[in-house]
């Protein structure tokens, strides 16, 4: 009877942990996705020799369209990038030109921060990319998570798993890690400054730590962030670039 | 004697002939051998040293160790002042200042956007100033295929193969792309020049080749360099002294604490050039060594062969009173003028093909197309006045050797059986 009753129960309970994974997931979803916003955001990168700043403005729509404009420093200012699918162009104002980024180029690191391209272009929901599975529950700064372990469901991802320790009250994920196929950590993001934002929970800050490059990480602020807002189409257009 | 000994070889070409075709065969192939990866080992380094190591190169402690990855972040800052400090402290130097990243070459359509685009390897030299040595030193001139040297700033030159695969012509906007020491995104739109193949696979694949002020004004480089090379002014490379160089100017200046203090680093010390060096210098002794043994295997079967046909000769010999010791002798004799014979027709033939591949080349592009590290496609054979002797070494030893072992047969031949065999 032992043989069949244990067994059972796992399984119910595998399923249960399965059902609250995907539903905590979902909750993250709703809160961290949205039909389009507009971040003003300032990303500071801690180098080996100094720390700098830049400051942006980006427009999303989904997770098909994302166009970024560089308001400083002087180096970088009117300098834009434009996501439109899976395809990724930049102007640069000095030379005038628009130059589309693909290939394994796309891995590689954004202004000398931790972030790369990819990272910057793929803004897909969790749900759509992973299938998670509920670990266990951790404190991370005196608050409670649900510690989710996400597997890809999808080819085109850039990190085949990921470990994400998500608020338990807020549903903002607080802390991720970024793992290859391999299993080796290639990203590590802590986010805090939780804050309300139109009905929703966002964290305001980000510090981004590729794990293969030496230094202390990227931090990356949020100033603004207005969600549900009306983009005009053409921001989303090549032309756009050169305004 | 020497004079009998030489009327029997030449008359007695059965005694001979084989000998000196397998010593003349084995010393051609010697001093080939030799000449052909002298010369394949000493271009190799010789165009390590120009184009990436020097003989010493001078980086940063943190550059030195994420090298491959061609870390512009981890440059060298205030290099004028520091050339000014080598050049007083080792004048018997040249130092160049060089600048190497990695990019994405990029070629507009009419409308200013992509139309086709590759990685390309930047290389920042010091093109442009009149008393520039480094356009000569990388024989920059001499390997443009299309178009001209960059005569101002804002031009440079790309390799032929990425023009070719790419449609670009010299007077054609490219635009490359990457990143510069502060990690600020960098675009600098160039005027190509030129076209340049150099018959290296790893450089012939994507490069662009550009004025180094160009590359600091680009790359927020103002006085900084990856790296700063340092040749012997008037000799080839010098381990020795390279490593003296070495140690004193890391003494002086690196400092393991700091992981922006410069480090000395000596081309052989340079991922797997001190096994090239190794191999360069001994590649003579390396012949010999092998063609010695080879040979004297060859030989000995030889002279066995040829004891064995002189069975008779050396009984009727014997029998008229001559020494076994005075006919070992006198083979021993013969084997050293068939040698010097052999060693002469080897060593003329060898050093025929090898001056013949000094001048021409081999092309083995066919080969070396796939092969990442730096070599070139074209192998030339390099002839040095060792050459000229270093064959007798295996022809004569060898055939002493062969002869000498194989002469033992005659201290074993029987008087008293003698006349028993020549009434057959």
């Amino acid at each position: 009877m032992k043989k069949i009753i244990i067994p059972a129960l796992l399984a119910v309970a595998m399923g249960v942990s399965a059902q609250d994974a995907k539903q905590i997931l979902e909750t993250v979803d709703r809160n961290m996705s949205s039909r389009n916003r507009i971040f003003e955001s300032d990303m500071i990168i801690h180098g080996r020799r100094s720390s700098r700043t830049i400051s942006s403005r980006t427009y999303s729509v989904g997770d098909k369209q994302s166009f970024t404009e560089y308001l400083s420093p002087p180096r970088e200012e009117g300098t834009k990038m434009l996501k439109l699918e899976n395809q990724l162009w930049i102007y640069s104002p000095s030379t005038d030109r628009i130059i589309q980024i693909s290939g394994h180029l796309l891995r590689q690191s954004v202004m000398g921060s931790d972030l790369s391209y990819e990272d910057m272009m793929d803004d897909r929901k969790l749900t759509d990319i992973y299938d998670a599975t509920l670990e266990g529950h951790e404190e991370i700064d005196g608050r409670d998570t649900y510690v989710l372990n996400l597997t890809a469901i999808v080819d085109d991802v850039a990190y085949y798993s990921q470990k994400i320790w998500v608020d338990s009250e807020r549903f903002v994920p607080l802390k991720q890690e970024m793992y290859a196929k391999s299993g080796q950590l290639l990203k590590r993001t802590t986010l805090s400054d939780v804050q309300k934002i139109q009905g929703r929970w966002f964290p305001m800050t980000m510090v981004y730590k590729d794990m293969l490059k030496d230094g202390s990480g990227t931090e990356f602020r949020v100033k603004s962030a207005k969600f549900d807002q009306d983009i005009p189409d053409y921001i989303f257009t090549k032309a756009a670039l050169k305004q | 004697m020497i004079r009998f000994l030489l009327k029997g070889i030449l008359r007695d070409k059965s005694r001979s002939l084989l000998p000196a075709i397998v010593v003349a065969l084995g010393v051609f192939l010697t001093v080939f051998m030799s000449g052909f990866f002298k010369g394949i080992m000493t271009d190799m380094i010789d165009m390590n040293a120009k184009f990436t190591t020097g003989h010493v190169k001078i980086v940063t402690r943190a550059y030195a160790e994420n090298e491959d990855q061609a870390p512009i972040d981890l440059s060298l800052l205030g290099v004028s002042e520091m050339k000014k400090q080598l050049q007083q402290e080792y004048p018997d130097m040249v130092w160049v200042e060089r600048i190497l990243t990695g990019g994405l070459l990029d070629v507009p359509d009419e409308n200013g956007e992509t139309r086709v685009q590759g990685p390309a390897m930047a290389t920042a030299v010091d093109l442009l100033s009149p008393d520039s040595k480094e356009a000569e030193r990388m024989g920059i001139q001499n390997s443009i295929v299309k178009g001209r040297m960059p005569q101002k700033e804002g031009e440079a030159l790309i390799s032929d193969e990425f023009a070719e695969k790419f449609n670009v012509s010299p007077g054609d906007e490219v635009t490359l792309f990457g990143s510069t020491m502060n990690g600020s995104m960098m675009f600098k739109t160039f005027i190509v020049s030129g076209t340049i193949r150099f018959g290296v696979t790893a450089i012939d694949r994507g490069a662009i080749f550009m004025d180094l002020k160009d590359a600091q004004m680009a790359l927020d480089m103002d006085d900084a360099a990856t790296e700063i090379l340092g040749y012997f002014k008037d000799k080839p490379y010098d381990d020795l002294a390279a490593r003296k160089l070495e140690d004193s100017f890391n003494a002086r200046y690196s400092v393991e604490s700091d992981e922006f203090s410069p480090v000395m680093i000596r081309l052989a010390e340079t991922a797997g050039m001190s096994d090239y060096l190794v191999i360069a210098e001994n590649m003579v002794s390396i012949m010999i060594f092998v063609f010695v043994i080879a040979m004297s295997i060859v030989l000995w079967n030889t002279g066995l062969l040829g004891g064995l046909r002189r069975y008779s000769e050396y009984g009727v010999r014997l029998a008229l009173g001559e020494e076994k010791k005075h006919i070992y002798k006198t083979t021993i004799y013969e084997a050293i003028l068939i040698g010097i014979i052999g060693s002469i027709v080897g060593t003329a033939l060898g050093l025929a093909l090898n001056y013949r591949l000094q001048s021409h080349g081999w092309d083995f592009s066919a080969i070396t197309g796939n092969i990442g590290m730096m070599m070139p496609s074209v192998f030339r054979a390099q002839v040095t006045p060792a050459m000229y002797v270093v064959g007798f070494i295996p022809g004569v030893v060898a055939m002493v050797l062969g002869n000498a072992l194989a002469g033992f047969a005659i201290y074993k031949r029987k008087t008293a059986q003698l006349f028993k065999e020549l009434e057959v």
